[in-house]
């Protein structure tokens, strides 16, 4: 897997659309202009659960400028076509969370939108709601199914009851994650033209373009080709952008069809962040059986997840947050309980790592936990814990791959000077007002869809010779600032063993491109890359059989070619369709089995300061050591390390969301505080790579892996510093504050009141 | 007032975003919104060589300044240096704070020639990027102002 073997993957090639995102010439959704176009509204409700009982509209505007959309004006089925179809575009008779959409209305000037949504008054009888995921799971109001649960998940391996009276040691831990906003800066947009002939076209902001397709068919009552999406340019996704955009180009679509002219949406930031999707909070509970030379002989999890008012992704979340569940360790016996309950919040969603961040925070401070509870170290507890090759993960899937997690944990050690550290912070602690901690997290994270998910999801790619000579791939996996464009022209290029430059990429567009699935679960440089490599050599060979192309040959003699045979045959063209590798057994019931074709494994050290008068966290250095198969492009890859782990810093430390009633009350940039500049520690990016027989040139999943470490490491060094225990993120001042106590406050005199 | 070395008359309300006027009335697009209310710096533009939100600054204020955006900055084919080095560094992911960085990384570079590490990080602190975790952004202006002198 040495990058020598390659002319063109294993090198850092200019971004495909990079040279338009630096001038300003790449077109978002918000810059483009359509004749005659109108701007669209969503009118939300204020309550989070109850009847409608009458929508007025006040009679200071006059209602004949606009047009006007509810429940009523939709062709076909009121709802966001998914996984289960419980979520409407528009809420008819109840309201079930802050912010659902209600009534759409549109005008040709976007300023005159702000004061009619205003004016529209939507009269309602409250119900009670429910809150949290205690009240859910007490029952207190049944508001979705029988039983308020969207969906449980139950992983059982050995026999774990028969551990406990076999135990040196229980340990237990209790651990709570917060909700995040993907704060991608670009918001939701869509823009929809309906005409009766050639049917409805969106073009928007996005990841999924199938999805959104998928949910306008049902929505409009069209066949298939009278519906098409468009991906424009996206400014950030990270899941935001998954099932969200069905909900905003079914608003567009309604209004395009009821005026006759395009209809745009464009939310501003408030919009996007109260109403949109946010990563699901979760609670996790540890319970585990240890020897006394700290190895795990079993345990109890239970993991769940607020879901929110709809069902939208929330069991599949769940399902990789189950999996993910007992870390990179080896458990002889285990039970995983998990389950996504439902509150009148707005339904949380998609957000890179999906569920695997929130068990894994868990994991790795319940580590923490164990290591104290046994006087051992956090690394030799670890190191004890490992999976080896040929063991088996929770779901029993045997470990094939020669992973060695101890030498990525001596790796990320020695790179973060961590003994070093560890005993010059322990004496610099004892004085002072700034106390400092280093803290691991090892992890690993599934590239693909889980178990038999990639069989169903039955993607398709191809890739075509052009008139002019040049190649072009048709696929719908989307560009995000993520580098698909790049990755699969490498790709692409070094089958076919021409240059970079010579490949193009088609803008996803469903009536052009094949449907390669969603861009979304670390699948597309692995799943999606592979493919590519396969209908590559497909028009290679196509080439060849042909006699146009000699067995080797010169990028001129492929030009032409490809050239000659357009010209004779019309059509150059080779499609691939995912097939499963041999081996790949899942129960979908039982939950056991290859749960993913492929993990990454990954070690991350962070130093943190914590300033003891104001409470304040901050981390000062950052280590990410890493096994991600083939790096197909060095500069992209650690970008995507870097600003994952950025993201996860947030969530660990400043990102929190403050609800009232079910709505978010700092949805704006000034008090929902992500990461700036000045922010950042230097953050370390070292990749191993041991390669990957399931993914294009070795390669596996790398977008997410970033997002699942950085918490847990975080708060187990603030722990560190501390010696105070924090099992919650976000950690903000006035959560170390409160978690200090009074003890803490005593010794530095007295606070007066910190608000 | 001037546009990328161009003099426009725009009739506006005096009240206008700015960034409305620029990117509806001019269809000079790259000036993007992010937030609207000045925390995340998308819409940065040089305004008489100030940076300024543009989401922040009424048309009546913008009369007869000289306006710099993302679109004035290359020549012809020829990328300006802080473009080029955010292309190869990386420092441009989903693109979306793209314009409005380069423009805070031409201020900062027009002030401080050869600024440090610490002052890269001050400079651009008025600009979010949520993809890059900045480095390779900090990266791409330090070897901008290793490469070229910045004019």
């Amino acid at each position: 897997m040495a990058g020598s073997e390659h002319e063109v993957v294993g090198t850092s090639v200019l971004r495909k659309e990079g040279r338009d995102k630096v001038t300003g010439a790449a077109r978002y959704v918000d810059d483009i202009r359509l004749p005659g176009m109108l701007h669209g509204a969503t009118v939300r409700s204020k309550i989070a659960r109850g009847k409608i009982k009458r929508v007025s509209f006040s009679p200071e505007i006059d209602w004949d400028e606009y047009i006007i959309a509810t429940a009523k004006d939709i062709p076909g089925k009121n709802c966001i076509a998914l996984i289960l179809d419980d979520q409407p575009c528009l809420a008819d008779a109840v309201i079930n969370h802050p912010e659902e959409p209600v009534v759409l209305i549109a005008h040709p000037d976007k300023h005159a939108l702000a004061r009619a949504i205003d004016a529209v008054v939507i009269e309602t009888e409250p119900l009670p709601a429910i809150y949290s995921m205690e009240e859910s799971e007490n029952k207190a109001e049944i508001i979705w199914g029988t039983d308020n649960i969207f969906k449980s998940f139950l992983i059982e391996k050995g026999d774990v009851d028969s551990v406990w009276p076999q135990a040196d040691r229980i340990v237990e831990g209790e651990y709570f994650t917060g909700a995040q906003e993907h704060l991608y800066i670009e918001n939701n947009g869509m823009i929809a033209a309906f005409d009766p002939a050639a049917g409805i076209t969106v073009w928007g902001s996005l990841q999924c373009p199938f999805y959104v397709h998928k949910a306008l068919m049902a929505l409009c009552g069209l066949p298939e080709e009278k519906v098409r999406v468009v991906q424009t340019e996206t400014g950030g996704a990270f899941g935001g952008k998954e099932e969200y955009p069905s909900m905003v180009a079914a608003h567009a679509a309604i209004l395009a069809m009821k005026s006759g002219r395009p209809v745009k949406i464009v939310y501003d930031r408030l919009e996007d962040m109260v109403a949109t999707t946010k990563r699901h909070p979760s609670r996790t509970r540890h319970r585990t059986a240890l020897s006394k030379d700290g190895r795990i002989l079993g345990g109890e999890i239970d993991f769940t997840i607020d879901g929110g008012a709809y069902a939208t992704l929330s069991s599949v979340v769940l399902s990789r947050g189950t999996i993910h569940a007992g870390g990179p360790y080896f458990w002889p016996s285990v039970r995983i309980r998990s389950k996504a309950v439902a509150t009148n919040m707005p339904p949380h969603g998609a957000f890179r790592g999906f569920g695997a961040p929130q068990s894994l925070f868990a994991m790795e401070r319940h580590m923490d936990r164990i290591a104290k509870a046994l006087d051992l170290s956090p690394e030799e507890v670890r190191r004890r814990n490992f999976l080896q090759p040929g063991q088996t993960t929770t779901t029993e899937q045997i470990i094939r791959e020669p992973i060695h997690l101890s030498g990525l944990l001596d790796k990320s050690l020695a790179h973060a000077g961590y003994k070093e550290k560890k005993e010059k912070f322990a004496l610099e602690n004892k004085t002072g007002s700034i106390k400092r901690g280093v803290g691991i997290a090892a992890f690993l994270h599934g590239a693909g869809f889980t178990g038999s998910g990639e069989r169903y999801l039955d993607s398709v790619v191809g890739i075509e010779g052009t008139a002019d000579g040049n190649v072009r791939i048709l696929v719908s996996s989307t560009e995000f600032g993520q580098g698909t464009n790049t990755v699969l022209c490498q790709v692409a290029a070094e089958t076919l063993g021409i240059p970079y430059e010579c490949i193009a990429i088609a803008q996803p567009d469903t009536i052009i491109v094949p449907n390669s699935g969603p861009t979304v679960a670390s699948r597309t440089a692995m799943v999606i890359g592979k493919l590519v490599r396969s209908a590559a050599t497909g028009l290679k060979q196509t080439l060849q059989l042909d006699g146009t192309l000699a067995e080797s040959y010169t990028a001129e003699e492929f030009a032409y070619a490809c050239r000659e045979y357009v010209a004779r045959k019309g059509v150059l063209r080779s499609m691939a369709r995912y097939s499963s590798p041999e081996g790949i057994y899942w129960d979908d019931v039982k939950y056991k089995g290859e749960a993913y074709a492929a993990y990454a494994w990954a070690v991350y050290v962070a130093e943190v300061s914590v300033d003891v008068t104001t409470y304040s966290a901050k981390v000062e250095d950052f280590v990410a050591v890493q096994e991600i198969g083939k790096v197909l492009h060095p500069v992209l890859a650690r970008g995507q390390i870097v600003g994952g782990v950025a993201q996860a810093i947030g969530l660990a430390l400043y990102e929190k969301v403050l609800w009232q009633d079910g709505r978010m009350v700092n949805g704006q940039m000034t008090n929902y505080i992500m990461p700036a500049s000045c922010d950042l520690p230097p953050i370390r990016v070292i990749f191993e790579e041991i390669g990957n027989p399931h993914g294009a040139y070795g390669a596996k999943g790398i977008g997410e892996l970033p997002m699942d470490g950085p918490a847990p490491a975080i708060v187990n060094a603030v722990v560190d510093a501390l010696e105070v225990p924090f099992d919650s993120i976000p950690l903000l001042p006035e959560d170390i504050l409160e978690g200090m106590g009074p003890q803490v406050r005593r010794q530095n005199g007295p606070v007066g009141s910190p608000f | 007032m001037s546009v990328n070395g161009v003099t426009r008359t725009v009739r506006a309300y005096p009240m206008a975003r700015l960034l409305d006027v620029l990117r509806e009335e001019l269809d000079l697009t790259g000036t993007k919104e992010g937030c609207g209310e000045g925390e995340c710096g998308s819409c940065s533009i040089l305004m008489n060589g100030v940076l300024v939100n543009s989401c922040l600054i009424p048309a009546l204020q913008a009369r007869g300044t000289i306006i710099l955006t993302i679109e004035g900055l290359a020549h012809d084919d020829r990328l300006h240096p802080l473009q080029q080095a955010f292309l190869e560094c990386g420092a441009a992911q989903c693109g979306i704070c793209t314009p409005g960085m380069i423009l805070a990384a031409v201020h900062l570079l027009k002030n401080t020639r050869r600024p440090s590490l610490e002052e890269i990080r001050e400079g651009l602190s008025g600009n979010l990027c949520r993809c890059t975790g900045y480095l390779q952004i900090f990266e791409a202006v330090t070897k901008a102002s290793r490469n070229e002198v910045v004019s």
